[in-house]
């Protein structure tokens, strides 16, 4: 259908433009019709003189010089008169294909390559009407007033936080999950729904406020599966393999028969297993963000791995990392104090004392 | 469905300016008059493939089709209808899209109603404009292509940054785009000219309509831009010498220059390798401001979002155009045929006056815009140019040209009678001289400009009006004689007399600033607080939700001398969606005079701080604008403008020229 309204629309544009060759003229019938031009506005003249719009010492002016472009309307036409009239056919000819060709390969060959043609349009009533929820805009636009105008209806942004969730207005959603929780009290399932909403905004990285409302979430409610597989995430993405796997594997056990998210956590915990070593996963994740974005996911990152270490110290490539990344990230105080932390830690472990010298010495971390 | 139509529509557009642009050519210089007709459908065509496009986009915005990656980035599905069209074009994309549609309609306009056009000039004519409209088409569709998809799309957009949700960007930008852009028929015809090497009073008569109108429209463009900044910035400033107010300023300059240098070219058959440098420089400076605009060279609200390979496209454009168009200036100029000489002391010697001190203000400005961005490029020093440098150099020139105004007005063609016209204009220098003294006298120590320009202002009305008065004016005519006499005067002559009123209504406007007041003050609701001759008390400080914001709104009573005169409501917006906020300002208009009050935050103890202003005679300064414009509508309709019947070019008594 689309491609028959292309075709159209060039039949269109091709006919628009070759539709003067198509009349047979040539030059003298053009330079008469300058002529008659010039005529007509003599006759013009004499009729604005006698409705009595010009003053006739004026008309007289206006008369010498449209007859003075006659004359040189007149000239012209003779002097072009004996143009030959084969050549003229050849180059419409010529002029023909030329358009023939250079329209649709013109327009075809960067529609081509610009346009999206199999991407239908999506109004946004259509695209509300195939959610099943009528004027979603609407509806929101309401519940928004209505919170600016009472800020203190808990109720009011529970109900509109999952909205901003579907809408993948992240943000807006963790503060307004934050929120119903301030006004509502606590309430175990959805502090984890503000964690994932934290987690969302983050581009799905886990970062130590979420990790904070989930395990705020898990002290209140220990089997909620929300919090145990963004706790079991986060251990991923922190390179702890093990107890990401241990975590998925309860999941697993523990999860009722046909629970929608059971899929979701087998997909992840394959992906532990095939992929040993690649952190690939979440490297692509953050790589897919933009600048802002990624340097706060990194950021994430680096907080939840020296909250570790600070916890259980016995990791030399934690430490390792983590001053590798304060490093990187021109955090020199940090560095040098998670170097400090880390030769404290590893007493008696040569192996990583010299691999923390030499770290040392690369980013210039003194002795 | 549609939306990739209107995208077809776009390159099939591109395709089409191609052919008007080369086809014709080749017609005219093998003088093949079926090949240089070609132009005319093409034009037609192409015409109606962009306004599809439009079409098409603004559907797109109107149904918050945000697969659209501009209506994504650029609407919100909860914004008002308005907005939602006028933010078709309140973005990069969008804008550039009204622009060539603008400048299709011209070509259409050129094509469909130019019969009287002789055809060779018609054929060169729609193929320059063929190249403009097809560099403008590349440029969209290679590096800001409206039409780019987002799959899968959000389920909401970024709304309108929210100073541009105002009524002004539904006016502003389309008016100041029929500027603009009406300017490069009149670059068309000039290179037509140019490439036929031939050019008359005819050819002059029928760019002047093309013109006005582009002139009538940038005027009218310009004083709503200012107006729309200083009613939505909150500083009550109008004009702030910013380079993207100077790029529109330019082509106002040159155009304005070409206006009256083609009037001499009409008239006289003189001036005309000036007057086609002008059209190329009125298109040049054009091109130049959205070269400065868009490129991201500066940062405004008008550069939106910038990149790079947009700056490099548009300066290989304004390099080509300008370019192009300077060479063939430099090798067929000295071959026009050169029209006659004139006597100094007559109307066209003070047109050429006129036209020296615009341009040599316009020079001016393009140094002031300039200069900074050179700088800074070359030495990376920041620097500003002020309003300091642009009152000392355009200020000063542009007074001097108010002096001659009057003059020019009221000399006869061909050879002008000095003294009898220094007599006449006698009356109106002296009130204008006793203005500016008593003034003078009642502000000592006060800038020195504004007093000059007061005088000078009432100076160019009366005699402006006086010009029209001695042609009215009998000796012991009855009333009615006096009513058909002036009936009588050709139409242009009405719109040059009121073209010029409205230079001085602006320029009182512009002088009246410096008698105003101005309060910077902590305002408590019920405190009265003195601002010029009035007292503003704030009713009520309350906050109030709107349908995408959340304000604060201040009520304010305006008090002259007890009595309530005028009630306002200045109010801080906030935007959720864009986390900014705007001022709105409160604006009562007294007489002619405004008084300004606009809000800002609010301190810990229940007060708000606020700036307010009393303008006297602030609103002449759009006022004048509006009646140069309706000056120059006034002159379109001239009767041998509407059916190009030549006047007498050489034949008759200049009395009888001048009528």
């Amino acid at each position: 259908m689309l491609w028959v309204a292309f075709a159209l629309m060039t039949g269109a544009a091709i006919l628009c433009a070759l539709w003067p060759l198509s009349r047979r003229r040539s030059g003298p019938e053009g330079q008469a019709r300058a002529i008659a031009f010039h005529k007509a506005q003599l006759a013009e003249i004499d009729r604005d003189v006698e409705r009595g719009q010009l003053p006739p010492s004026e008309a007289a002016g206006a008369r010498a010089e449209a007859a003075r472009r006659l004359i040189a309307a007149s000239d012209v036409a003779k002097t072009t008169a004996g143009a030959g009239d084969g050549r003229a056919s050849l180059r419409a000819r010529a002029a023909v294909v030329i358009v023939f060709v250079a329209i649709p390969l013109v327009t075809f060959g960067l529609y081509l390559k610009l346009g999206s043609p199999n991407l239908p349009d999506q109004p946004i009533l259509a695209r509300a009407g195939a959610a099943g929820n009528g004027d979603l805009g609407a509806a929101l636009a309401k519940i928004e007033a209505h919170l600016i105008a009472d800020p203190n209806d808990g109720r009011g942004f529970k109900v509109i936080a999952p909205v901003y969730m579907r809408l993948g207005r992240f943000d807006d959603a963790a503060k307004a999950f934050g929120e119903a929780l301030r006004l509502l009290g606590e309430d175990a399932p959805m502090r984890a729904d503000y964690g994932e909403a934290l987690t969302a905004a983050a581009g799905g990285i886990v970062t130590a406020q979420a990790r904070a409302a989930f395990e705020q979430a898990l002290t209140d409610r220990g089997d909620l599966p929300k919090a145990r597989y963004y706790i079991g995430l986060a251990a991923e993405q922190d390179g702890d393999k093990p107890k990401a796997t241990a975590i998925y594997q309860k999941l697993l056990a523990d999860g009722p028969a046909g629970a929608p998210w059971l899929a979701n956590v087998r997909e992840r915990l394959a992906g532990l297993e095939a992929a040993p070593a690649a952190p690939g996963g979440e490297a692509a994740a953050i790589a897919a963000l933009d600048p802002a974005a990624q340097q706060s996911a990194i950021r994430g990152m680096v907080e939840r791995l020296a909250e570790r270490l600070a916890q259980n110290g016995d990791d030399a490539q934690g430490w390792l990392r983590l001053i590798r990344a304060y490093g990187v990230l021109h955090e020199t105080d940090k560095a040098r104090d998670a170097l400090v932390q880390a030769r404290k830690a590893m007493t008696g472990n040569e192996t990583a004392g010299r691999d923390l010298d030499a770290l040392a010495r690369e980013f210039g971390l003194g002795s | 469905m549609i939306v990739e139509i209107g995208h077809y529509a776009l390159t099939l557009a591109l395709a089409l300016a191609l052919v008007q642009a080369i086809v014709p050519l080749w017609g005219t210089l093998r003088g093949d008059e079926g090949l240089a007709s070609v132009g005319q459908s093409c034009a037609l065509g192409q015409f109606v493939a962009i306004a599809l496009s439009f079409g098409a986009l603004v559907q797109a915005h109107l149904a918050s089709d945000f697969s659209v990656l501009n209506v994504a980035e650029n609407s919100h599905s909860a914004v008002p209808t308005i907005y939602k069209i006028s933010g078709v074009w309140g973005n990069h994309e969008g804008s550039m899209l009204l622009w060539v549609l603008i400048l299709a309609f011209f070509g259409a306009l050129v094509a469909g109603l130019g019969r009287g056009l002789p055809l060779i000039l018609r054929a060169n004519v729609l193929a320059v404009q063929g190249f403009i409209s097809a560099a403008f088409l590349a440029f969209i569709l290679l590096t800001s292509n409206p039409f780019a998809r987002l799959s899968p799309a959000p389920f909401e957009g970024r709304d309108l940054n929210p100073v541009l949700q105002d009524l002004g960007l539904a006016i502003h930008p389309p008016l100041l785009y029929l500027g603009y852009v009406g300017f490069s028929i009149v670059f068309s015809f000039a290179a037509a000219a140019l490439i036929e090497g031939r050019i008359d009073a005819a050819w002059a008569r029928f760019v002047r309509p093309f013109a006005l109108v582009a002139w009538c429209f940038l005027t009218l463009g310009i004083a709503m831009g200012s107006y729309w900044a200083y009613y939505t910035l909150g500083w009550g400033g109008f004009w702030f010498w910013d380079p993207v107010e100077n790029a529109s300023l330019m082509p106002w300059l040159a155009g304005t220059a070409f206006v009256h240098s083609v009037a001499v070219m009409e008239k006289r058959d003189a001036l005309k390798v000036w007057t086609i440098f002008l059209a190329i420089l009125a298109f040049s400076f054009s091109l130049l401001g959205t070269f400065l605009v868009r490129s991201g060279v500066l940062t405004s609200v008008h550069a939106f979002a910038s990149d790079p390979s947009r700056g490099v496209f548009i300066l290989a454009i304004l390099a080509l155009f300008i370019g192009g168009a300077l060479a063939l200036f430099a090798w067929r100029a000295p071959m026009l045929k050169r029209g006659g000489l004139f006597a100094p002391i007559s109307r066209e010697g003070a047109l050429v006056l006129n036209n020296l001190l615009l341009t040599t203000t316009c020079a001016g400005v393009l140094i002031g815009t300039l200069y900074p961005l050179a700088l800074e490029q070359l030495t990376g020093e920041k620097i500003t140019v002020g309003a300091p440098f642009f009152n000392m150099t355009c200020g000063v020139l542009l007074l001097m040209l108010c002096v001659v105004v009057p003059f020019g007005q009221s000399l006869a063609w061909k050879r002008g009678d000095l003294l009898g016209v220094a007599q006449r204009l006698s009356v109106a220098a002296a009130i204008g001289l006793c203005i500016f003294i008593a003034l003078f006298a009642t502000l000592r120590g006060g800038p020195v400009l504004a007093p000059i320009a007061a005088g000078l202002a009432i100076y160019i009305i009366l005699g402006s009006l006086s010009e029209i008065a001695a042609r009215v004016w009998r000796r012991g005519a009855s009333l009615g004689v006096l009513f058909s006499r002036a009936r009588g005067l050709p139409l242009s002559a009405w719109g040059s007399a009121l073209a010029h009123i409205g230079v001085g209504v602006t320029l009182l406007g512009l002088a009246a600033t410096a008698f105003g007041a101005e309060t910077i003050a902590s305002m408590r609701v019920g405190e009265p607080q003195n601002v010029g001759p009035y007292q503003v008390t704030f009713q009520s400080v309350a906050s109030r939700p709107g349908p995408n914001y959340s304000e604060v709104v201040a009520k304010a009573d305006i008090r002259s001398g007890g009595t309530i005169v005028a009630s306002v409501e200045p109010a801080k917006r906030f935007f959720s969606a864009r986390q900014t906020s705007t001022t709105q300002a409160g604006i009562a208009t007294l007489w002619f005079g405004q008084l300004y009050i606009s809000i800002g935050d609010q301190t810990g103890d229940g007060a708000v701080a606020a700036r307010l202003y009393w303008k006297p005679l602030v609103t002449f300064i759009w006022l004048g604008a509006c009646l140069m414009a309706f000056g120059g509508a006034l002159s379109l309709a001239d009767r041998r403008l509407r059916i190009g019947a030549p006047a007498p070019a050489r034949s008759g008594s200049p009395a009888i020229a001048a009528r």
